[in-house]
């Protein structure tokens, strides 16, 4: 399957994100990181320098709003506009990302060495979510497959298992009565899944650090699965032998697969997965468009599942 | 102050100052007008078309509790607003086609393929699409001719759907969701109280069973 271009933009009409910030805001910005990083939390966002990637695709950009604004992170309720207003008591500073399970250097890395020690990409992929709608969002992140080499995993690592924050006192969805998930929120992928080149660990966004409700200040992104599959606040990444429990998968277990990728030819129990809205397109009278195969990635990624029931491997 | 409504009962209990049934309308139309106002300019957030369906479904469920509340409070505490049931009730429809009208028209884009594909294989579009189908019967003799055509007794008798209405909608909001948040839930608990209070008084007033033969 054809990765679908939309021939109306042109590549030169995206505002590159040299325009977004100019060369003076990005000096600014790296002083900015080094400053966010002493201070006891880091809310503001500052510029994060990254290279450009092929793989980005050149369909127009969700506007940040829309990006920052609709969102789905329980933690801090189950409203789309839920994580804006109340993901700001997040402390994301200091943030340490713990590396254990089946590798031969477990680590706990703080996350600004994360990011000084990694070559950052922008990589504007597309993002559809399991109820229906997308959005092409530009991330700023690393491939996860390099994180991945420097832990080592040992032979017998076949799964890497995911873990969110944790903190009730910061994340008032964890504080409800009756909580919509098992928390805290786990995730996980196929070892050669994680290993893959459009996998990325995100860091930022349209050209600086994540909001908190896009999930500070490192979150997943895997562009060819559903959304929930990004999970977000990583602070602990495992390596282990057998498939992990996920979160929605626990909770719904027929409905939310382990592997979850975009598939319209499977649809979710309770409502079709063939067509999504496209967030910011058309407004009220937003057209849906066609889902694509592995959300467009199918070229690079099929291979993958080759020989897999994707109706019973959902 | 007297009360004109013809069904036995609607004098029980007092009325409050009374307002014209109309400005029950008009009053009840505002969040309509105002998210078609809020739609078209670009005020319901990233994702305005589900927004719109959302609201005018979920405000077509509140109107029919607020229809439900009127038995209720009239007997337990003896408010009677008994007069303006019937415009709650037709709002309650109106609110229910204009979310019908947004599901068909801005959602799936009138490609009836697709909804007749969701009616039949999705349990809460069926559920919705069949609460819709019972509130068309109770709209169209939701006025005094047509009580007068079928008689008190079979229009009450008919009115009744009303409850399975009820049972209908909160099915529809819980099963439109992911996992189980609070505000479907909330709104199904207030369907279970309303129709419950109903079922324990009528139970209480049928004759008391025979006592068994010793």
């Amino acid at each position: 399957m054809l990765i679908r271009r939309s021939s109306d933009i042109l590549p030169s009409e995206i505002t590159p994100r040299e325009v977004y910030l100019t060369r003076r805001q990005w000096m600014a910005g790296t002083a900015g990181l080094a400053l966010a990083a002493a201070l006891p939390q880091g809310i503001e966002a500052a510029p994060l320098p990254a290279a450009k990637s092929p793989f980005s695709t050149d369909e127009k950009l969700t506007s940040r709003e829309d990006v920052t604004s609709y969102n789905n992170y329980y933690e801090f309720g189950v409203d789309k506009d839920d994580p804006v207003k109340n993901a700001g008591s997040l402390k994301t500073s200091p943030w340490t990302v713990t590396i254990d399970g089946l590798v031969g250097k477990p680590q706990e890395i703080g996350i600004e060495d994360l990011i000084k020690s990694s070559t950052l990409e922008e990589r504007i992929y597309r993002m559809r979510c399991v109820e229906g709608w997308s959005m092409v969002i530009p991330w700023v992140g690393f491939p996860l497959a390099d994180l991945i080499k420097r832990a080592e995993p040992l032979g017998s690592a076949k799964y890497v298992a995911f873990e969110t924050v944790s903190r009730p006192e910061e994340m008032s969805g964890l504080r409800s009565i009756f909580p919509v998930l098992d928390w805290p929120y786990r995730e996980g992928l196929r070892l050669d899944e994680a290993m893959h080149p459009l996998t990325i660990l995100a860091v930022g966004l349209y050209g600086e650090t994540l909001p908190n409700q896009n999930g500070a200040p490192i979150r997943l992104v895997v562009p060819w699965k559903y959304g929930f599959k990004g999970i977000k606040s990583i602070t602990r990444i495992s390596f282990v032998e057998k498939q992990p429990p996920t979160a929605w998968n626990k909770q719904a277990p027929h409905e939310y697969g382990f592997y979850a990728n975009v598939n319209p030819n499977v649809d979710h129990p309770r409502w079709s997965q063939a067509t999504e809205r496209r967030i910011g397109e058309g407004g009220l009278f937003v057209k849906r468009r066609q889902t694509l195969m592995f959300n467009g990635y199918a070229d690079q990624v099929a291979s993958l599942y080759q020989g897999m029931d994707l109706r019973k491997y959902y | 102050m007297h009360g004109k409504a013809s069904i036995p009962g609607a004098k029980k209990g007092f009325s409050l100052p009374q307002v014209p049934k109309i400005l029950v309308y008009l009053v009840g139309f505002i969040p309509a007008v105002w998210l078609f106002y809020a739609g078209i300019t670009d005020q319901l957030g990233a994702d305005p078309m589900r927004y719109l369906e959302q609201a005018l479904g979920l405000w077509a469920l509140r109107f029919l509790i607020a229809t439900l509340t009127i038995t209720p409070l009239r007997q337990l505490v003896s408010i009677n607003l008994l007069r303006y049931r019937r415009a709650l009730g037709l709002l309650t429809f109106y609110y229910a086609l204009l979310h019908l009208v947004t599901y068909t028209v801005l959602d799936q884009g009138l490609d009836f393929a697709a909804i007749g594909a969701d009616i039949v294989k999705r349990p809460y579009i069926t559920i919705g699409m069949a609460t819709f189908v019972i509130l068309v019967p109770l709209a169209l003799t939701s006025n005094n001719a047509a009580i007068r055509r079928l008689g008190g007794q079979a229009w009450a008798k008919l009115h009744r759907l009303v409850y399975v209405a009820a049972i209908g909608a909160a099915l529809h909001f819980l099963l439109v969701v992911k996992s189980w948040p609070m505000e479907p839930m909330v709104y199904a608990a207030i369907v279970v109280i309303l129709l419950g209070y109903r079922l324990v008084r009528s139970l209480g007033r049928a004759p008391a069973p025979r006592r068994r033969p010793a």
